[in-house]
């Protein structure tokens, strides 16, 4: 036992009164690091013990405060920011109605933080390797004793003057508290790390089950699986297995006019172009020739994409043979398809065709544009 | 008869050195459980399991086993979760409120109520969950970022109560805990076994007793009992919320909050005397947990039955004064109507009832206690049938008027919550403290220094 270091001079009592002697005959002795420990809190020691009051209730408010503030932004992102939506006519941030949620967060926020803090911070817990536990002192002082100690990391502990002083108390007992033997737990143990890995495989594995199969077995599928008809579905109800109907022969969809020309490869009539090359119109056929005519025919016509030489040439839209196509011609080249273009009928709309008709006869008439054209720009007329 | 009120009686009875003290109420934890204990926790297991089958059929076949159906969508589900809500907020008053108030009386039943406000909350949460019928999909309650870009209503009464149910639950687990810590090291260092030791080490957090602790940590107690007090009185005001905030006649009026936390700790108290007289035979808790006790909270008992009985009849007031038509109907119909039964059940239960604490003889006598709060249960277990069932039956469009029962799947489910109770309530007893040990060591005769004025804060 001798080569066991001291952790620290241990007196106990059995009486409030006497601890409370003690305590303050220590506490005016100028000694800082010791302790007082009792069953219960004894009223009045703090005092004795000449403790400065706790400071814990500044980090309740300040955790309070802050449930406050995040509870708020919360609320005013989620409900004013993020998707606004009048609810039961209530302005997008309604503080009345937010004043339940952040009451609570509030409280939550101030009492949690306040004990894990205290606990954690304060306190330096959980620590069960302290030299105390496992002490004769400590178990007396846990059920009906009263103890003192006094630390001899201590800047003025001197073993003789304290125990000394201590007996000079007249209590039941004194004792020395020694350090325990270093204990070493590595934590990266074989057993440690095979809990790691197994617990990360179990909570993968669990998951995995629950998100892709638990929630397509019965009963929690009975929501998707219904016994309606589902669109684009097979269903044995219709003698043709189809689930849909199909729309009466010659129905035509509200918005699609049907194109007259569709497959002939060189018609003889086209249509009329329905729309004035205005702004609006000129707009919309860019985008859309910078969308589905480009990745071909190059950003302003030219033959020249990207694809050129990967592939069957796309043609320049600005030769003469194209620039003296009608409109009609070059709608019926989009609608229809022309040699190993496609129909772009599904993919642009009838009004879009017919912007990007006009858009090809704008970029048509840059790329070849005269020297009178110039003096136009300069006077700033119209075309 | 001279009553001296200036000398109040000792909180501790007989006498009790610390030690005995200490080791009465460790005693269920050091000792094997009797017979008498698995028949007990047979039967309120199995009272558990009958709850749990029948939620298991209603998981599978869905909700149409229950009695709820339109106009009575709420029924059972709701009526279950507003009882064990109430139940729940007389652990919290006697904790927190009464800590704050000084009522040193508080300490010997302050950790049972506690411990009976966590488990009724867990009974009470189950029933707004299977009540969306696909509790599976609970997590949606949460505001968290997901795939949907959607957000909680938080101007909701109803997402109200998802915040105050779970922060009710979690303050209070916080502070049942905290109050627990010491306790485990004083268990930590009496137990001889090495199992018991390390659980109880481990749970301690390795608690010193150290005084440069305990001052701390009473200040977090006093903050802790500081946000408790307005918590527990926000969480019932919010579930009257849900009625409150929806112009349901019947429902639509400003007393509910008030009337709601008065009926909460009304029924919150009968059911801690009704397992408190249990466990402090059982126990031989009878120094600690003194009839003293017992009487202080039938008295309290008492004065939030009147307060009850004085909604009760303020709402009918209300109701004349407002010459709302469908308001007068609603109150009418609730006590001379098809559910006229619930109502003179409800009233006989929670207004006469308690009257009889007014006798000081039957305030102190424990089997008339038992008869009394259970009746006292009952009937508050009718208020919430009475508040929800009878609201919804026939509002305003006689056309889709209707008589709200039951089925065997909604009493199963019922039943079953009890068994849930009383199995976490019946563990608990065995497995820990069922009174704060540090606290009641400190309010014992002698613990404090004599010169400090001994019984100062009494």
């Amino acid at each position: 036992m001798a080569d066991k270091k001291v952790f620290a001079a241990s007196a106990l009592f059995n009486t409030p009164d006497a601890i409370m002697a003690a305590a303050r005959r220590i506490a005016s002795s100028g000694y800082t690091k010791w302790d007082v420990n009792t069953p219960y809190p004894v009223h009045g020691m703090d005092g004795a013990m000449d403790m400065k009051p706790s400071k814990l209730g500044f980090v309740t408010m300040f955790f309070g405060l802050a449930g406050i503030g995040l509870a708020l932004l919360l609320m005013w992102w989620t409900l004013s920011v993020d998707y606004p939506l009048v609810i039961g006519g209530k302005p997008y941030f309604a503080l009345p109605a937010f004043i339940p949620v952040t009451f609570e967060v509030t409280v939550l926020m101030a009492t949690v933080f306040t004990v894990v803090s205290m606990f954690a911070i304060f306190f330096g817990l959980p620590d069960n390797s302290h030299p105390l536990h496992d002490t004769n002192y400590m178990k007396k002082v846990s059920c009906d004793h009263f103890g003192i100690i006094v630390e001899t990391s201590d800047p003025n502990y001197n073993e003789a003057e304290v125990t000394d002083l201590l007996n000079s108390f007249e209590p039941v007992s004194t004792s020395f508290i020694y350090y325990r033997e270093e204990e070493k737990y590595p934590i990266l143990q074989p057993r440690f790390l095979m809990f790691l890995a197994s617990t990360a495989i179990i909570v993968s594995i669990g998951t995995y089950l629950m998100l892709n199969k638990l929630m397509f077995i019965v009963p929690f599928n009975w929501m998707m699986e219904q016994d309606k008809i589902v669109a684009q579905n097979s269903s044995e109800f219709f003698d043709d297995g189809r689930g849909m109907r199909l729309p009466v022969e010659g129905s035509v969809a509200r918005g699609f006019i049907p194109y007259p020309y569709i497959g002939e490869a060189n018609p003889e009539e086209v249509l009329a172009n329905p729309y004035l090359p205005t702004k609006e119109n000129l707009d919309l056929g860019q985008r859309k020739f910078l969308t589905y005519c480009s990745p071909c025919h190059g950003n302003f016509g030219d033959g020249d994409s990207r694809l050129n030489g990967q592939f069957p040439n796309p043609p320049t839209l600005h030769s003469n043979r194209a620039r003296d196509f009608s409109d009609g011609l070059i709608y019926h080249i989009m609608t229809n398809g022309q040699n190993i273009m496609p129909s772009y009928a599904s993919q642009v709309t009838r009004e879009e065709r017919w912007a990007i008709v006009n858009y090809i006869r704008v970029l048509q008439r840059a790329k070849s544009a005269n020297d009178s054209d110039l003096e136009l720009i300069k006077n700033g007329d119209s075309f | 008869m001279k009553i001296d009120y200036s000398i109040e009686p000792p909180v501790v009875q007989g006498r009790l050195s610390l030690k005995q003290i200490e080791e009465l109420v460790a005693k269920p934890m050091d000792t094997r459980p009797n017979k008498k204990f698995y028949i007990a926790l047979s039967v309120s297991l199995s009272a558990l399991l009958f709850g749990a089958v029948c939620l298991a059929f209603s998981f599978y076949y869905g909700t149409g086993l229950w009695g709820n159906n339109q106009p009575v969508a709420w029924g059972f589900p709701i009526v279950n979760f507003v009882f064990w809500v109430g139940i729940g907020h007389a652990g919290t008053l006697i904790s927190a409120i009464l800590f704050l108030l000084r009522q040193r009386w508080r300490t010997g039943i302050a950790r049972f109520a506690q411990a009976m406000t966590i488990f009724a909350v867990m009974c009470a949460g189950i029933f707004p969950i299977i009540h969306t019928g696909r509790p599976w999909l609970a997590g949606y309650l949460m505001p968290y970022p997901n795939q949907h870009g959607l957000w909680v209503n938080f101007t909701s009464p109803l997402v109200w109560d998802v915040f105050a149910v779970s922060v009710y639950f979690s303050v209070s687990f916080v502070f049942w805990y905290t109050g627990l810590i010491p306790d485990f090291a004083t268990l930590r260092d009496r137990t001889a076994s090495k199992i018991k030791k390390a659980v109880y080490s481990t749970f301690s957090l390795g608690w010193r007793h150290s005084n440069r602790h305990w001052q701390h940590y009473e200040k977090a107690y006093v903050i802790l009992a500081g946000f408790a007090t307005p918590l527990v009185l926000s969480v019932h005001t919010i579930v009257s919320f849900d009625f409150a905030v929806s112009i349901m006649p019947g429902w639509h009026t400003t007393i509910f909050p008030p009337y709601f936390v008065a009926g909460a700790i009304f029924s919150g108290f009968a059911m801690v005397v009704t397992v408190l007289v249990f466990v402090r035979k059982i126990f031989d808790l009878q120094n600690i947990i003194t009839i003293d006790h017992l009487e202080k909270m039938n008295k309290v008992i008492l004065a939030t039955g009147m307060m009850v009985g004085y909604a009760y009849s303020m709402e009918f007031f209300i109701a004349w004064y407002s010459g709302v038509e469908v308001e007068q109907f609603v109150f009418i119909n609730r006590a001379f109507g098809p559910y006229a039964w619930a109502y003179w059940i409800m009233v006989s239960c929670n207004v006469l009832s308690p009257q009889l604490f007014w006798f000081r003889k039957i305030r102190r006598s424990v089997p008339l206690m038992i008869v009394i709060v259970i009746f006292v249960n009952i009937g508050m277990w009718f208020e919430r049938f009475v508040i929800v069932v009878t609201s919804l039956h026939r509002d305003y469009l006689p056309s889709s008027w209707g008589y709200y029962t039951p089925t065997f799947y909604d009493l199963g489910i019922l039943l079953g919550s009890f068994g849930l109770f009383f199995t976490l309530v019946i563990l608990f007893t065995k497995m820990l403290p069922v009174v704060s040990i540090s606290e009641i060591k400190a309010v014992a005769d002698g613990a404090q220094p004599s010169h400090h004025g001994g019984e100062h804060n009494g």
